[in-house]
């Protein structure tokens, strides 16, 4: 009961927000919140480090851009293509990839989106160095207008609500259950009669295409794609979010997407700075808060409070 | 049983490496539908990697496994598991991020015949009792009154069982010892690999012993209450 009750507030919260904050501070960090879910369920939940997790967000960026461009397209129509294509491209990844594991997925998924960076590099269409300026925001299902700032924060809050809601829907069913048991055992998931390979390509694809949904959304948002929303930066700064905001808890990598986005708006006037002071950011979370904030909020929250287990068992 | 001339696993000339160390030297022993075989032998004699090769999480096997007349010995653990075979490892390995009720309902049914959710926790009210646990918190003998428990939803029919009896006080031994004649009556065929003679005697219709990988006797429970000094002397008690 009680949980419904902060869900309603914190939706009034979102609704309220854009007017005491600048709508594209929150948009961004709503973009975000998508991504580091998608890369949540991935590491946290089945286990897979992707360290090119940016590759599923820039080529969505880009080809949302393009559509919206060239042939304008409404609103829905480039989210839908920007995920549906990053789904795609997620499948292929996991089919070449998910036979490895730790180090050697990582670099296969790294080496994989350095070649997705180059390719777009090179693609007329992307304006290579120069990135694809000028992104309009179109009509939402060709009628309604939401090209100012205030009308498109509604938008990506739906969107990015319906985002989470999924990413929840996921991690809670019986696919969810069984990613994690791939996390925890996989030669005993695979002796119970499971194929592990099926359940990973699964994740990669689900993952991959909400990666490119926050990638399109980011596109309108900003309304501009750039060679820096598929380059590795980016693939590291989501694990920055899920790693800070607590690996494998479902609401974690949202926080550390907003505590990441707000530092870099903050500390975005000292330059190179910014670099570091994450970096030692992250070395500190590493060393002191392994769990990371809402782990290590909710580790706490278990310690002051007698063990739901012991309670609820007995009914 | 021995009336029944088919054997419905048959292994012969296993092999199994796990990387540059051999374990098995060539096993043979077969196993007839309904029966309860123990392997017995001391550590390191090869009744795990046995139980392991048949699921194929070895390294490399090389020898025949045929299952209900199905070589096996090319397929991989899911593609057994699918055939009908069900694996209780020794560790147990029970996924710590579930819940008890998510551990036991996680494995897939592969075939009619598996036991419901209910009869799963009729049949250990333990269980039921603890399901909204984490799978960490249990006791060892809920872990494996759990290991049980869940591959038995799958159908298989076919279980081998490593260990179960380890670390477990005795009158936890004696109610796993229950659950594993129940589900002999039941008409399931049980490998078991034991190191406890006393729980291992009480269950089974044959015990293969196996030494340095390879299978050097076939005792009936006669011969192991009539000649225990010898059957020591194997176990090196």
């Amino acid at each position: 009961m009680t949980r419904t009750l902060w869900l309603g507030l914190l939706l009034v919260a979102l609704i309220a927000a854009p007017l005491a904050i600048y709508p594209v501070l929150l948009m961004s960090i709503l973009c975000f919140v998508i991504f580091a879910s998608s890369f949540n369920l991935l590491l946290g939940y089945a286990g897979l480090l992707c360290f090119g997790h940016a590759m599923f967000f820039g080529t969505a960026a880009y080809v949302a851009g393009y559509l919206l461009k060239t042939y304008g397209v409404s609103v829905e129509v480039a989210l839908i293509a920007g995920t549906l294509l990053s789904a795609a491209m997620g499948y292929v990844v996991g089919i070449i990839s998910v036979r490895r594991s730790g180090i050697q997925f990582a670099m296969i998924t790294l080496a994989i989106s350095q070649f997705v960076y180059f390719l777009l590099l090179q693609a007329e269409f992307t304006g290579g160095e120069d990135g694809m300026q000028r992104i309009p925001r179109s009509t939402l299902f060709g009628i309604f207008d939401v090209s100012d700032h205030m009308a498109f924060y509604y938008v990506t809050l739906t969107v990015a609500v319906l985002a989470v809601a999924f990413f929840y829907r996921v991690v809670h069913s019986p696919f969810g259950e069984i990613l994690r048991a791939i996390r925890d055992n996989e030669p005993r998931v695979e002796s119970l009669g499971f194929r592990p390979e099926r359940y990973k390509i699964l994740a990669m694809t689900l993952s991959a295409g909400l990666a490119g949904l926050a990638g399109a959304l980011k596109a309108m948002v900003f309304q501009f794609a750039t060679l820096t929303d598929v380059s590795w930066p980016i693939s590291a700064e989501v694990i920055l979010m899920t790693l800070l905001g607590g690996l494998g808890t479902l609401t974690g990598p949202m926080l550390g997407a907003g505590i990441v986005i707000l530092m870099n708006d903050e500390l975005a006037q000292f330059g190179e700075w910014a670099l570091i002071a994450q970096g030692v950011i992250l070395l500190l979370v590493i060393i002191f808060f392994r769990r990371g904030v809402v782990g290590e909020l909710s580790a706490l929250w278990r310690r002051l409070r007698p063990s739901p287990d012991q309670n609820q068992d007995r009914g | 049983m021995p009336s029944d001339p088919q054997p419905i696993l048959k292994v012969e000339n296993l092999e199994a490496w796990y990387g540059e160390s051999k374990a098995l030297h060539g096993m043979n022993f077969d196993v007839r539908e309904g029966e309860l075989v123990t392997l017995i032998g001391r550590n390191g004699a090869g009744k795990t990697s046995t139980l392991r090769s048949i699921m194929g999480i070895v390294g490399n096997r090389t020898g025949s496994i045929q299952f209900r007349g199905k070589e096996l010995i090319r397929k991989r653990t899911y593609q057994i598991a699918q055939e009908g075979i069900a694996y209780c490892p020794e560790e147990r390995a029970i996924f710590a991020s579930l819940s008890v009720a998510e551990n036991m309902t996680l494995p897939p049914v592969l075939r009619p015949g598996g036991l419901s959710d209910k009869d799963l926790f009729e049949a250990f009210p333990n269980l039921h009792a603890r399901r909204k646990s984490g799978g960490s918190k249990l006791s060892g003998g809920e872990q494996q009154m759990l290991a049980i428990a869940r591959i038995l939803r799958t159908g298989s029919r076919f279980i081998l069982l490593d260990e179960p009896s380890e670390g477990l006080a005795p009158v936890i031994v004696k109610q796993i010892g229950t659950q594993i004649l129940r589900l002999k009556e039941q008409g399931f065929t049980i490998v078991l690999v034991e190191q406890n003679l006393q729980f291992a005697r009480l269950v089974a219709d044959r015990h293969v012993v196996v030494e340095n990988g390879q299978v050097v006797d076939t005792l009936t429970p006669e011969d192991l209450s009539a000649d225990l000094d010898r059957v020591k002397t194997y176990l090196g008690v």
